[in-house]
């Protein structure tokens, strides 16, 4: 393990980060660039975030989709962490390995078939689609991750905790909100900010469930880009970038931060 | 050792005078505070706890004693509601446990994990318990003081348990079990997380405690010498069934089978066949003596030809290096094969001309500079017919 860090890991180590990260960096950089042609640098400005505060065509949608992308990650938390408690405190009950697939389905299923499908049930119900059609498909596709996140925390949970709660006079609801709780809150947490970014994120689920009125960021930048590349999307998406790293920076300090108290 | 024996003096006064004369099992009139009647739990296949009945009094320091596996764990885990009895049922003071929740039996537990609320301070987990009670806020703060004190933790009240030493969190852990002060307390594997010294001082520590509060404590442990310190009674289990309940006196000198004498301390084993019995006492006729063995104090009727077990404990056991005077009754010849020094006993493994080995510890009462027996040195094994138990289980 101690071996010397060489010359072939720093080229493959370059490259591989160049590859994944090289397209955004590019991005952000073309953010400040002071001309209107996109491909050509002409020096350092910010004319384009000024100029993004007045395009209340985009400000709306980043607005629709912060709605979305809180009430969806809060949605998504709440069954996630259920469906979490249900998968590893029930012991092996009949239909469990069904359940544990079906839960984590929606991590490798097709966006396509995700949207398609819940399209398909929006007009078959005959839910006029708009703003809660795209939070409702949302808390579907992002409440696997939450389950992920929470399941991996109460698998090394100690249930005598909640024994001697119990045992102490406190019934099992109570018991579940002063003292599981508080103890996994961070992966809670840490599920949320995770579905909030993906929420933030998405374009596929998106296009296909969403109505008039309720155009969200991605699908604005995606057809404004049908008409050019300009200067103020990459404004745009640097933003975007930011606060997905944000995101999920946090989610895995909450996860690291809880692991150190955990010990 | 020199804290142990201070704390039973520091106790001597309490315990002495409300121990010498407890023994309420032995009062036919007297009603038990726990009552286990016919108590079965099945895990699938598994049997935990097979058709167990056990009584316990009021105020009694009793012990469930068993290796791992043997179903202590599961009989106080249904006392303290966490799992249901497949079949019989459990009175606690007149009332039958069945489908009594947990957080409504008025027993409390302290877990071997001790699971401590880790987000709390010391003083919140052992509000926790007073809390759910919805008693009046100053009430709380006086009991949790009250408890500080009693397990000597007023320093730490504020603390995290993550904060405190194992010893300690094993306070706090205790003075939360007792804040609400239970019926009965249960106590699994109370002191196992421990280190030997601290062991041995906590043992008396919860002696007096239980004393001076007058509690009932049920505790759970594998280790015999915690239950024979401690308990008044012992259950000692195998296998899901109690296999004797009696005093720890009772237990080592009269196990009532051959599974007790050898889980309960070092025993030597002979086997042996009947010749002759009456009155408390017989003659067995065993393959390592050339001899007959006499054995006195023999509790049930045997009949010649009944093949049992001489149990014979090694501190029973005189060893000489001259043979022992004429008439001597039970007189084994053999060479030493091994020593062990413990330093207050010393252990002879007596190799006899059968083959058979015997364990003899001796009371190192003198100090001395040379060893007074070595290897190989020829010795005579006796031991006084009352010495001995006849086990026919």
């Amino acid at each position: 393990m101690n071996r010397r860090f060489g010359f072939f890991d720093a080229t493959a180590l370059t490259l591989g980060f160049a590859f994944l990260y090289l397209p955004i960096l590019i991005l952000v950089v073309y953010s400040f660039n002071a001309s209107r042609l996109v491909t050509v640098w002409g020096g350092f400005s910010t004319q384009w975030y000024a100029s993004l505060l007045k395009n209340e065509q985009l400000l709306e949608a980043a607005w629709v989709s912060l709605r979305v992308a809180f009430l969806s990650a809060a949605a998504a938390t709440v069954l996630g962490t259920l469906a979490a408690l249900a998968l590893v405190r029930y012991g092996r009950y009949p239909g469990r390995t069904l359940f544990t697939g079906m839960v984590y389905a929606p991590l490798v299923m097709p966006e396509v078939i995700t949207g398609l499908s819940l399209l398909l049930l929006f007009v078959a119900v005959d839910f006029d689609r708009g703003f809660w059609t795209v939070v409702l498909a949302h808390t579907t596709f992002t409440m696997c991750f939450v389950t992920v996140v929470v399941q991996a925390r109460l698998v090394d949970f100690d249930r005598s905790l909640e024994e001697a709660a119990m045992d102490l006079g406190c019934p099992p609801l109570k018991t579940f909100f002063t003292i599981t709780l508080p103890l996994i809150a961070p992966s809670v947490l840490a599920g949320f900010l995770l579905a909030f970014t993906l929420s933030l994120d998405d374009l596929v689920i998106a296009s296909f469930t969403s109505g008039p009125g309720a155009t969200t960021l991605p699908m604005r930048i995606y057809s404004q880009v049908r008409l050019g590349v300009t200067p103020e999307i990459n404004a745009v998406c640097t933003i975007l970038v930011a606060l997905v790293t944000v995101g999920v920076i946090s989610a895995s300090l909450a996860t690291k931060r809880q692991a150190m108290a955990g010990r | 050792m020199s804290m142990a024996v201070d704390g039973r003096r520091r106790g001597s006064l309490a315990i002495g005078a409300v121990r010498r004369d407890f023994a309420p099992w032995a009062d036919p009139g007297a009603i038990p505070l726990i009552r286990f009647e016919q108590v079965t739990k099945r895990y699938g296949e598994v049997t935990a706890v097979d058709n167990l009945s056990l009584d316990i009094y009021e105020r009694e320091f009793f012990c469930l004693l068993g290796p791992s596996g043997c179903g202590k764990t599961t009989l106080m885990r249904m006392l303290a509601g966490f799992e249901a009895a497949s079949e019989g049922r459990i009175v606690l003071a007149g009332q039958d446990l069945s489908g009594v929740p947990p957080y409504r039996r008025p027993v409390n537990m302290m877990f071997q994990s001790y699971a401590l609320f880790p987000h709390m301070s010391v003083e919140r987990n052992i509000a926790f318990g007073l809390e759910q009670d919805r008693l009046p806020k100053a009430e709380i703060a006086d009991r949790v003081v009250e408890m500080l004190r009693l397990v000597q933790l007023e320093p730490f009240a504020r603390r995290r348990p993550s904060q405190l030493s194992g010893g300690q969190r094993q306070r706090v852990a205790l003075a939360r079990a007792l804040a609400k002060r239970p019926k009965v307390l249960l106590l699994d594997e109370p002191l196992g997380a421990l280190d030997k010294k601290l062991r041995e001082e906590t043992q008396f520590e919860l002696m007096d405690l239980q004393v001076k509060l007058g509690m009932t404590f049920l505790v759970v442990t594998h280790d015999q010498e915690e239950a024979m310190t401690m308990a008044d009674r012992i259950a000692v289990m195998d296998h899901g069934r109690i296999v004797q309940v009696a005093t720890p006196g009772e237990i080592y000198e009269q196990p009532a089978s051959r599974y007790v004498a050898e889980f309960i301390g070092d025993v030597n084993i002979l086997e042996g066949k009947v010749i002759a019995a009456g009155e408390g006492r017989c003659t067995l006729a065993v393959a390592d003596a050339p001899e007959p063995v006499s054995v006195a104090g023999v509790a049930e009727p045997l009949s010649p030809g009944r093949e049992v077990a001489l149990a014979l404990r090694p501190e029973k056991l005189v060893l000489t290096q001259e043979e022992p005077p004429p008439h001597t009754p039970n007189v084994f010849a053999g060479t030493i094969w091994d020593i062990g020094y413990l330093g207050d006993w010393t252990i002879y493994l007596v190799r006899l001309a059968s083959g058979k080995t015997l364990r003899v510890s001796r009371a190192n009462v003198t100090r001395f500079v040379e060893r007074p027996l070595s290897w190989d040195d020829k010795v005579f094994v006796h031991f006084a017919p009352e010495a001995g138990v006849v086990l026919t289980r």
